[in-house]
């Protein structure tokens, strides 16, 4: 991993049980030019980033060396259930920033809103197409930007300097390490001019994903398939 | 030559306006066709043949859970429902997706004619999908034997 002085595909691990769905998702993906790994749980997704997942199943391996740029997984998955991965995600301190979107069959305003309040960038409902894909163009814009960011002020410094840019930790370069942190946040509000071109207002996109026509459903305990709706 | 390329190009785009007008697909099915491209020239042979993988799978699944002798477990049976649903629906597979929607009614109600019923015709349809979009593609091929190109089939 190390420095980004190359500047990577956009990583995108992508989260579903149903094969079918899987190589949507690949191939949506590839034709956004991201690089794409797909697993078939929660479980696996967790070992991928090197999380621990408390799965008796699990290979036990280190934590590999990977870098993921956005997490997108199902809802509806037996076992961890996207809205739990979605939540270890969040509370792990190393993978909390990783953007995470839920794809779900069913509309439930009642799931929708607990998915985005526990941190969910996005839910799109599925069939998921181009058009949701194109939503997250501005985190893939802001990874590049990142990326280039990172490469321009990388060249004049040594090794440590570098190190430094990409740990938060602040060492013996504070100097250069607050002249990142201060980018980092510059980023911030430029984000949203750099969608001139690509990010046209999609008001269908937004009705789709957070339809409220229905009821609101009442959280109860889980078992296997809960997230299958019944009365709603 | 081109007379023949013409003419199974006509038989080909009517046959695939025919199967979206008769409701065997809709315009999810499109946006299968929309992704594949050079890069992934099989694209929508490759996701098919998983849709059907599927079908026989799960409806396998729905027959053995409601050929309990004693109790039905209807949300086993539902499940599989529930998947299908799913799998069709990516696929735009628009009737077996709208009798998926009615078999999930009929386990939540837990009524098991219904149920069979539906099992019964969803292993018709998925079929009968089958056997359509067998038509089509080897129409395709028949287009590409001649020498010509698959035209891109404008729905609306």
């Amino acid at each position: 991993m190390g420095m980004a002085a190359v500047e990577s595909q956009f990583h995108v691990l992508a989260v579903d049980d149903s094969s079918l769905d899987r190589k949507l998702i690949e191939r949506l993906l590839q034709k956004s030019s991201c690089q794409v790994t797909t697993v078939d749980s929660g479980y696996k997704a967790l070992e991928f980033l090197g999380i621990e997942s408390n799965d008796p199943n699990a290979l036990s391996t280190s934590p590999q060396e990977v870098e993921v740029n956005l997490i997108i997984t199902d809802y509806c998955m037996p076992g961890m259930t996207g809205y739990d991965l979605l939540k270890k995600v969040k509370e792990s301190p190393a993978f909390k920033n990783i953007p995470v979107v839920i794809m779900s069959s069913e509309n439930v305003p009642a799931r929708i809103s607990r998915c985005l309040e526990e941190g969910a960038e996005e839910f799109f409902l599925k069939p998921v197409r181009m058009d949701d894909l194109n939503k997250l163009k501005p985190h893939m814009m802001k990874t590049k930007l990142n990326n280039q960011k990172l490469e321009e002020i990388e060249k004049p410094l040594n090794v440590a300097a570098a190190a430094a840019a990409v740990e938060p930790e602040i060492t013996d370069s504070a100097e250069v390490g607050s002249k990142i942190l201060t980018l980092q946040s510059e980023l911030e509000p430029k984000q949203v001019h750099l969608q001139v071109a690509q990010q046209e207002e999609q008001p269908l996109g937004n009705n789709k994903r957070k339809s409220m026509e229905e009821g609101l459903s009442t959280d109860r305990s889980r078992p296997r398939f809960e997230c299958i709706t019944t009365g709603v | 030559m081109d007379a023949l390329v013409a003419q199974l190009q006509m038989q080909y785009r009517n046959y695939t306006v025919s199967l979206y007008q008769q409701g065997f697909l809709d315009d999810q099915f499109t946006e299968l066709k929309k992704l594949q491209d050079d890069a992934s020239p099989d694209f929508v042979a490759e996701v098919l043949s998983l849709f059907f993988e599927d079908c026989v799978k799960l409806i396998g699944n729905m027959a053995r859970a409601l050929d309990q002798t004693g109790t039905v477990d209807f949300s086993q049976v539902g499940a599989s429902v529930h998947q299908l649903k799913g799998s069709s629906s990516s696929v735009g597979a628009k009737r077996v997706k709208g009798l998926c929607v009615t078999f999930k009614e009929y386990c939540e109600a837990n009524n098991y004619e219904g149920c069979v019923r539906c099992l019964q015709q969803v292993d018709i349809e998925y079929k009968a999908l089958q056997t359509k979009l067998q038509d089509m593609f080897n129409l395709e091929k028949q287009i590409i034997q001649a020498g010509g190109k698959v035209p891109q089939v404008d729905i609306n």
